[in-house]
């Protein structure tokens, strides 16, 4: 299968690899998808708590290119929304800016998860007021 | 730059040799093999038999017992279709294993339609079927045993010989798909009690769309239903005008297998373990699938573990190898024959097949293992499920959001 341009920049040079403190208070840690599938995905958020920006962004992905590439460009868009403007990203700006085939949609569809559950994450630790166990899923 | 070819269970290049045998019969001897009264007949009639006798004498049968077919689909087609139709009357029970090629598998999901009973046996871990299990299978229904000779995704060798002889003792007739074997480790029809054996000459350095069925004629008499309509050829088994260039070159192909295997094994073998050894020694988390000791001298499938394989084949995009991993195939199913060893899904995606071949040497051995040693190290960075493993997290015990 032939990958598009942007695809293997990402896989080649992917951007914000990496991990933050998921007990943390100002950092949100979403983690979807499963090993059988072949593919999880996770993406952590690091917010300022009084502007609601997301001021950082890591992930770290086990999946197809297409897969590393999508969460690699996840972070990218994350950095500098504020956390209800991140919530309006959506599956097929992925699809759209990736170019992704058909095939690969799902990629695209983990990858919006893995932000949802960021910001759900970051939320649950807000409310609750301290620090809490991340959720893994 | 062309990658470098370590797909050679796939198929092979041509043999400049094989290629020097085939090029007369495309041109200056164009005769159909079947005009028995011209020059230009006889000359290609001539050519096959050559090539009959050369195909015999690697399997260890007689050149009268060979059958040309487009390649070991159609000879695997023939060998069980044909059992099955042949031997109705005696029964409709036909016996083979989960890790079998397609063809296999498929031509017997096909005779289950038209009312035979298949069984379709398990394998151990090491991917050998066990031959008790075997035994206990045959039933007074059963026509014919169909196992692989080698496997085509891991290289492990079944007890052809005592499978063969089970067989014999049985009286049940004995099909295997040589097409991984043939050519790269000893093969004989007679010392492994084989009565039906599939080959393809473009998984031995010969061309694609030719391989041949080796039909036994004596002890017992191994009878056919042909599967095509025609002029009768190859003693009415399988009509068709004979593809002389073709049967040219997988002659060729058998007998340049055949005079090098002693000295190509050993060197084969040699560069399989260099790889490995370098791989092992530099990566951790890899597993080998299949059995190490039975099996082909040239096949190594490794998998690495928290690397996703379509993202390894990425990365790896200037060597062409194969992976078990559902992305890369056309089901989205990882792997049916690593699953069968007992391969979770998520190992069953991380695997990588290296198929070493005649062409490839050690310097590009030493090139692959460095490359995917450097691109599994990278991947292994960016995989949140080696961080896991890294702080002692049980994978096996985190609930995944599965989708």
């Amino acid at each position: 299968m032939a990958y598009s341009d942007k695809v293997v920049d990402h896989y080649n040079n992917p951007r914000n690899v990496g991990s933050f403190d998921k007990s943390r208070a100002d950092i949100g840690t979403g983690m979807v998808g499963a090993p059988e599938c072949g593919d999880v995905m996770k993406l952590q958020i690091q917010v300022n708590a009084a502007t609601g920006v997301i001021e950082d962004a890591k992930f770290k992905t086990f999946g197809c290119g297409s897969a590393i590439a999508s969460s690699s460009l996840a972070t990218e868009w994350l950095k500098g929304k504020t956390v209800d403007q991140a919530l309006e990203i959506k599956n097929t700006d992925i699809v759209n800016e990736l170019s992704l085939p058909p095939v690969k949609i799902h990629c695209s569809v983990l990858a919006e998860d893995a932000i949802k559950a960021a910001i759900d994450d970051y939320k649950a630790k807000q409310g609750a007021g301290a620090p809490a166990e991340a959720v893994t899923h | 730059m062309k990658p470098i070819y370590f797909d050679n269970h796939a198929t092979t290049p041509v043999d400049p040799r094989v290629l020097e045998a085939m090029l007369p019969y495309f041109t200056e001897h164009f005769g159909n093999a079947a005009s028995r009264n011209h020059s230009y007949g006889w000359t290609a009639e001539d050519a096959v038999e050559k090539a009959r006798k050369q195909i015999a004498s690697l399997v260890g049968a007689t050149s009268k017992e060979i059958v040309f077919t487009s390649g070991a689909t159609e000879s695997n087609n023939l060998a069980i279709k044909g059992v099955a139709e042949m031997y109705a009357e005696k029964g409709n029970h036909i016996i083979t294993a989960a890790t079998e090629h397609k063809a296999t598998l498929d031509t017997c999901k096909h005779l289950e339609k038209k009312g035979c009973r298949i069984t379709y046996l398990p394998v151990k871990g090491d991917g050998l079927i066990d031959l008790d299990m075997l035994r206990d299978a045959i039933t007074e229904k059963t026509i014919l045993v169909s196992l692989m000779y080698a496997n085509n995704e891991i290289g492990v060798v079944q007890p052809i010989a005592e499978i063969g002889k089970l067989c014999k003792e049985k009286g049940v007739l004995f099909h295997t798909d040589a097409v991984q074997a043939c050519g790269k480790i000893p093969v004989n029809v007679i010392a492994d009690g084989v009565d039906l054996l599939s080959l393809s000459a473009h998984k031995m350095y010969g061309p694609k769309g030719v391989g041949a069925l080796y039909v036994r004629r004596k002890g017992p008499r191994v009878q056919l239903t042909a599967q095509m309509d025609g002029g009768g050829h190859e003693r009415g088994m399988r009509s068709g005008t004979l593809n002389v260039p073709g049967i040219a070159g997988l002659g060729a192909a058998c007998e340049i297998s055949q005079n090098d295997m002693p000295t190509e094994s050993v060197r084969l073998r040699g560069l399989r373990d260099r790889l490995r050894a370098t791989l092992e020694a530099n990566l951790e988390e890899v597993y080998i699938n299949g059995s190490m000791e039975h099996r082909l001298p040239h096949n190594l499938n490794m998998s690495f573990a928290y690397v996703e394989g379509e993202s390894l084949l990425m990365g790896i995009n200037d060597i062409a190898v194969s992976s078990g991993s559902a992305c890369t195939s056309a089901t989205l199913e990882p792997s049916y024959v690593l699953k069968a060893l007992g391969l979770g899904d998520d190992m069953a995606h991380t695997s990588i097949r290296f198929g070493i071949g005649r062409f490839n040497t050690e310097e590009e051995v030493d090139y692959v293992a460095k490359k995917m040693i450097d691109v599994v190290n990278k991947l292994r960075e960016l995989s949140p499920l080696w961080e896991m493993f890294k702080e002692g997290i049980d994978l096996s015990k985190v609930q995944w959001t599965a989708h």
